[in-house]
């Protein structure tokens, strides 16, 4: 993350816990969507610089991992589209922003392949009664296909717009 | 023109079991055929297979390449040749100096860095895939070897046309070779023919008898637009091959040769 990005100025160190566990979320997940059969004895490297936070740094990591490896040429089985979502005074909400997030009350952040619907990440940080799970699931879910959507078209008019010129 | 079909990975590109299955593309567990990149679908009878918009250099025996050193090993040299995997160019595949044609003695391994070092330039041709995907170079011609006293500039390899003959001297004095894996050399006409007189039979390398040859002002400022007009066709996205080049060129002969690089390029 870099050291401008949130509302107050910190250095962060290399090995600090979050990057950690942020990149062997990122790690897990992609070796499973990556046909890495199609890359023998290969390593493939993703870089991620976080330039302005307010909430919601891992989903916006992944989504962004995604455009990258697809802009790479790199075989994927599927995007992979994240969001959050949390539950505070008895309403679901969608894409914590900082200040939710840091409140205390429940973050959900929900990785799936929209396609096929298979969850690839769930984490969650505090405590929620298990009734309201699936409320809470379902808003991540409504805000996943939302962004599957956007990251869908402008896939595609990137691909309409560069094929365009380049001739066979 | 019929509409291209454009695919995102995850989409399904048909339901229909009777096509094979070809680059780009699964079989999802129930039995459809998904894209895996994102590309324009290509279907050749019954084969279908999609294509990115960039990938890493592919090769295929014969084509030509530009390529650096980047290890030297026991037998061989490793190259960077923007590809997946680094490729090889073995000690048995190069043309030692003076043409001579003799089995490689130990003298030779230990000379390997005579030849090539870490850091050099070569154009080779490549020999053979391997099973994993990684390929075999060889100069074992004239024309390929160590290149020298010129401009790198890499493009992305699906933008080089595929043609018969990839070393051009172009009409304004300088000379090309545009790598099927999207590194392209642009050096003065003059470097390569020196480098032919130079191979006469003796057994030494000819590194040791290198002259030094100056290059005018012209030659260097030849390549730079050279090298820009290649800039310029990339930010565009056209297939580079000799002629688009030669037209370029020529287009830009009225601007300044850093004009062409700004204007042509961040427009």
């Amino acid at each position: 993350m870099a050291t401008f990005s949130a509302s107050e100025r910190r250095k962060r160190t290399r090995g600090d816990r979050k990057s950690v566990e942020t990149s062997l979320a990122l790690r897990q997940m992609f070796e499973s969507v990556i046909m890495r059969e199609l890359y023998p004895q290969s390593k493939i490297d993703i870089y991620i610089q976080v330039l302005q936070s307010d909430g919601g740094n891992r989903c916006v990591s992944i989504n962004a991992a995604t455009m990258a490896l697809i802009d790479a040429g790199i075989p994927l089985k599927d995007f992979v589209c994240a969001s959050s979502a949390g539950y505070i005074e008895d309403t679901p909400l969608l894409d914590l922003n900082y200040l939710e997030e840091t409140a205390g009350g429940p973050n959900l952040t929900l990785a799936l392949l929209p396609k096929s619907n298979k969850i690839v990440l769930v984490q969650m940080d505090s405590r929620l009664h298990a009734d309201h799970l699936e409320k809470v699931m379902n808003t991540a879910i409504t805000g996943i296909s939302r962004v599957h959507a956007i990251l869908d078209r402008t896939v595609k008019e990137h691909l309409q717009k560069t094929i365009g010129t380049i001739t066979a | 023109m019929e509409t291209l079909h454009l695919v995102a990975p995850g989409d399904v590109i048909t339901t229909d079991t009777g096509f094979m299955r070809g680059h780009g593309t699964y079989h999802s567990d129930d039995g459809k055929l998904v894209a895996s990149v994102a590309g324009v679908v290509q279907r050749i009878n019954r084969l279908i297979s999609v294509r990115p918009l960039q990938s890493r250099y592919a090769g295929e025996v014969g084509d030509v390449v530009v390529g650096r050193i980047v290890e030297v090993q026991q037998k061989r040299w490793k190259v960077d040749t923007f590809s997946r995997l680094e490729s090889v160019l073995l000690l048995s595949s190069i043309n030692l100096p003076g043409g001579v044609l003799r089995r490689r003695s130990a003298q030779d391994e230990l000379m390997m860095r005579t030849y090539f070092t870490e850091g050099d330039l070569i154009s080779a041709e490549v020999q053979q895939v391997f099973s994993d995907g990684s390929l075999s170079l060889h100069t074992r011609s004239l024309k390929y070897g160590k290149l020298k006293k010129g401009c790198l500039i890499t493009v992305p390899p699906s933008l080089v046309k595929r043609c018969k003959n990839h070393f051009h001297n172009m009409l304004c004095g300088a000379s090309v070779i545009i790598g099927n894996n999207g590194y392209v050399w642009i050096s003065s006409m003059e470097v390569d023919q020196e480098d032919q007189i130079l191979l006469n039979p003796r057994d030494e390398p000819d590194t040791t008898r290198e002259k030094d040859i100056a290059i005018t002002r012209e030659e260097r400022e030849t390549i730079a637009r050279l090298r820009n007009c290649i800039q310029a066709l990339v930010a565009r996205k056209l297939t580079l091959f000799d002629t688009s080049i030669q037209y370029t060129f020529d287009a830009s002969r009225g601007y300044e040769v850093y004009t062409v690089y700004v204007q042509w390029n961040l427009r």
